[in-house]
C-alpha cells in the first residue's frame, strides 16, 4: 500500500516539529527517514501511524484519506525503539495480542491464532522462546518479537521507530541485514526512522533526509550520497571537507585555487561554500598540471584499508582530510611538515544563503 | 588460601551485636510489649468475658460500621486513585502540579481538621447541612458523615502508590496495544491493569488499614452514638473511658488482629512485586 504525505505541519507549543513535509512512498518500498535528533522524523512516523495528529496536511493510504482515521483502524504495524513488549505476557501472548483483541466475529479460532503466532515466531527465528517472558530475552531477541507482534495483524504498512537504536553495534548490523531480507520476502511497505546514516544507506530503497522539520532530499542511497542537494545533506552523510570562498560567473575561488562551477554562471562575487569528500582528493608530491592547493602534512593514520592524511592549506591553514589507498600513499613522501599538493576530483559549490544549515 | 581481607564496611562483631541488640530491645519495648499487653488485658477476665465483650451487640455494630466505612473508602479511592494516576501519568495538562499537591492534602492536614471541615459543611449550621436536612438527609452525627470522613482521610493512598509506578512505565505499551487494534477497555484490562496490579493491591491494603484505624476525623463527625455511629476505634475509647478495661481491650484486640492480618497480606504482596522476572522489564 502506498503512503502519501501531503504538506504536513506539526507544532508542539512554540517548537515546530514538522514544517510543510511532503513525501510519497510507493507500495512495497522500504524507506528510511534519516536525520539528527529533533529533526521531526519520529513525529512524522507517529503521524503516519496515527499516534499523533497533524496540525495541517493529509496522510493518504493507497490514495484514500486516512488523516482522521483512528490508529486502530489504520492497519499499521509499529515497532517501538524500546520494544514496548507487554511485560506480563509471554512471547506467545505478545505476538497473539493483535489477533486476540479482535471482535469475536473477526477473531480467528484459538488454533488458527496458535498456528499464525508460531509461524511468525519461526520467521523471526524465535519459536523456542514462545513461553518465555520478554525480560528473559536479549535486546535483539525482544526487537524481533516486537516485529513478529507487529506483523501478526497483517499490517498494510510497517513503521519502525529507531528499531535498532537500543542495540549494540554488532547486533545492530546483523539485525538490519536481516530486516532487509525479511522485507524482500514480505514486500510490506515499510518506513523506518534512524539517525544512523550508515544504517539508512545500507538497508533502504530510498532515503528521506530530514533537518529541522523539513525534508532536505529524497533519493536512493547512491543519489543522496553522491549528489547531496544541500550543504546539510553533504555534512550529514559521510565525512566531508568544507571550504569557504566566493563564486563569480561560473568560477569558484576557494583559497588559492579556482574551480569551474558552471551551475552558478549568474553568480556575481557571491559568498559560497564548497564540499569535497576525503576520498575525492588526490595528493601529489610535486605541483600537478590541474588546479590544486598547496598543503602541509600534519598527520597520517593508516588503520584499516585506507590511509588518512591530515593536511593544512598553505597560508589560510584550513584543515583538509584526504583518504588514499595504501598504494597511493606508498608513492608519497609522508613526513610530517612536508609540502604536498591536493587536487579535488569532485567539488560541490553552494552559494549563500542556505549555508548556515550545513554547519 | 590467603586470609580474607577485612572489608572496609564490615564492623567488628561486638559492634554489630550491640547495634542489633539495641534495635531489637527497642523494638520489643516499643512494639512487642504494647502488642502483648493488648492481648493480656483482653483476656485478663478470662476467655468467657472476652467472648462476651466481642459478642456484645454494640461491639458488633461498631465492627459492622468500621467494615462499611472501610469498604466504601476502599472502593471509591481505588476508582479515584486509578483515574487520577492515569491522568497524571499519561497526559499533559495545565494544573497537573496543583492536582498532585491536592491529592496529598488529606495527609498534610490534621484528621481533626478534616472532621471539623465536614461539620462546617454538613452540620446543622453548615454550608449545605440545612438544605440536606430539609430533604431528610443527615450527614454529620450519622453514618454518611463517618463514611465521608473515612473516604477523605484515605483519599491519597491508592493514587500515591500508582502515580510513580505508572509514570515509570510510560505509555508505550498502551500505544502498542492500540496500534494492534485494542479497544480502550481491552487496553485497560489486558495491558494497563496487569502492569499496575501489585501496586494497586498494595495501595488498597494501605488504604484499608488506615480506613479501619481512623480515629480523629471520624471522632469529630460521629457524635459517639452507641450502636449507631461508633466505629471500632471510637468504641474502644468509649469503653476505656467507662473503665470497662477488659471489654475495651477485647475490642482493641480485634483492631490489632486486623492490623496483623494487613501486615501479613502486605508482606505477601511485597514478595510478589519483587519477583525479578516481572519487576525488571528493561
Amino acid at each position: 500500500m502506498s503512503i502519501h504525505i501531503d504538506r504536513v505541519h506539526k507544532r508542539f507549543g512554540a517548537f515546530t516539529a514538522l514544517d510543510d513535509v511532503s513525501l510519497d512512498i510507493a507500495s512495497g518500498e522500504l524507506v528510511a527517514l534519516l536525520g539528527p535528533s529533533g529533526c521531526g522524523k519520529t513525529t512524522l512516523l507517529r503521524i503516519i501511524a496515527g499516534l499523533e495528529s497533524a496540525d495541517a496536511g493529509a496522510i493518504r493510504f493507497a490514495g484514500e484519506d486516512a488523516t482522521r482515521r483512528h490508529v486502530r483502524d489504520r492497519r499499521v504495524g509499529f515497532v517501538f525503539q524500546h520494544y514496548a513488549l507487554f511485560r506480563h505476557m509471554t512471547v506467545f501472548q505478545n505476538v497473539a495480542f493483535g489477533l486476540s483483541v479482535r471482535p469475536r466475529a473477526e477473531r480467528p479460532s484459538a488454533a488458527e491464532i496458535r498456528a499464525r503466532v508460531m509461524d511468525l515466531l519461526t520467521l523471526v527465528q524465535l519459536d523456542w522462546t514462545a513461553d518465555r517472558y520478554p525480560s528473559q530475552l536479549s535486546g535483539g531477541q525482544r526487537q524481533r518479537v516486537a516485529l513478529a507482534r507487529a506483523l501478526a495483524v497483517e499490517p498494510k504498512v510497517l513503521l519502525l521507530d529507531e528499531p535498532f537504536g537500543a542495540l549494540d553495534a554488532k547486533v545492530r548490523r546483523e539485525l538490519r541485514r536481516w530486516l532487509r531480507r525479511l522485507h524482500d520476502q514480505l514486500h510490506v511497505t515499510s518506513v523506518f526512522v534512524t539517525h544512523d546514516q550508515e544504517e539508512a544507506l545500507d538497508v533502504s530503497d530510498r532515503v528521506a533526509v530530514m533537518n529541522a522539520g523539513r525534508v532536505e532530499q529524497v533519493g536512493t542511497p547512491a543519489e543522496v550520497y553522491d549528489r547531496p542537494a544541500s550543504p546539510f545533506v553533504f555534512h550529514f552523510l559521510g565525512e566531508v571537507n568544507r571550504f569557504g570562498g566566493t563564486v563569480h560567473r561560473g568560477t569558484a575561488q576557494l583559497g588559492a585555487a579556482h574551480f569551474p562551477a558552471p551551475e552558478h554562471a549568474d553568480a556575481d562575487g557571491a559568498d559560497a561554500v564548497a564540499f569535497v569528500r576525503p576520498h575525492d582528493i588526490a595528493v601529489a608530491a610535486t605541483p600537478p598540471a590541474g588546479t590544486s592547493w598547496e598543503v602541509t602534512l600534519t598527520g597520517t593514520s593508516a588503520a584499516g584499508p585506507l590511509v588518512r592524511l591530515e593536511l593544512e592549506t598553505a597560508g589560510t591553514g584550513e584543515p583538509v582530510e584526504a583518504l588514499l589507498t595504501r598504494e597511493e600513499a606508498a608513492r608519497l613522501p609522508l613526513e610530517r611538515g612536508r609540502t604536498l599538493y591536493a587536487m579535488p576530483r569532485a567539488v560541490r559549490v553552494f552559494v549563500e544563503p542556505g549555508i548556515e544549515a550545513g554547519r | 588460601m590467603v586470609a580474607p581481607i577485612p572489608r572496609a564496611t564490615t564492623e567488628p562483631a561486638w559492634v554489630r551485636r550491640l547495634l542489633l541488640g539495641v534495635a531489637l530491645a527497642f523494638l520489643a519495648l516499643a512494639l512487642g510489649l504494647p502488642l502483648a499487653i493488648v492481648f493480656a488485658q483482653a483476656f485478663a477476665s478470662g476467655a468467657a468475658a472476652y467472648a462476651a465483650a466481642i459478642a456484645d451487640p454494640v461491639t458488633l455494630s461498631a465492627v459492622r460500621l468500621t467494615l462499611l466505612a472501610a469498604g466504601v473508602a476502599v472502593v471509591l479511592n481505588t476508582v479515584f486513585g486509578v483515574a487520577v494516576a492515569w491522568a497524571v501519568a499519561k497526559f499533559e495538562f495545565r494544573g497537573k502540579g496543583l492536582l498532585i499537591t491536592l491529592i496529598d492534602l488529606p495527609f498534610t492536614i490534621s484528621p481533626v481538621v478534616s472532621g471539623l471541615m465536614l461539620v462546617l459543611l454538613f452540620g446543622s449550621n453548615g454550608l449545605v447541612g440545612p438544605w440536606l436536612a430539609s430533604h431528610g438527609v443527615q450527614v454529620v452525627f450519622a453514618v454518611p458523615g463517618i463514611v465521608l470522613a473515612t473516604v477523605f482521610v484515605t483519599f491519597p493512598f491508592v493514587a500515591r502508590e500508582l502515580i510513580p509506578l505508572m509514570q515509570e512505565q510510560g505509555t508505550e505499551e498502551e500505544e502498542a496495544a492500540v496500534v494492534l487494534g485494542a479497544r480502550p477497555w481491552q487496553m485497560f484490562w489486558r495491558v494497563t491493569l496487569p502492569n499496575i496490579k501489585w501496586g494497586l493491591v498494595y495501595g488498597v491494603i494501605l488504604c484499608n488499614a488506615r480506613a479501619m484505624g481512623e480515629f480523629g476525623a471520624v471522632s469529630v463527625v460521629s457524635g459517639h452514638i452507641r450502636g449507631k455511629t461508633n466505629t471500632l476505634p471510637l468504641h474502644v475509647e468509649v469503653l476505656y473511658n467507662e473503665y470497662q478495661f477488659a471489654a475495651a481491650f477485647a475490642a482493641a484486640s480485634l483492631l490489632t488482629l486486623l492490623a496483623l492480618a494487613t501486615l501479613v497480606v502486605k508482606e505477601l504482596v511485597e514478595r510478589r512485586t519483587h519477583r525479578p522476572s516481572v519487576a525488571s522489564s528493561e
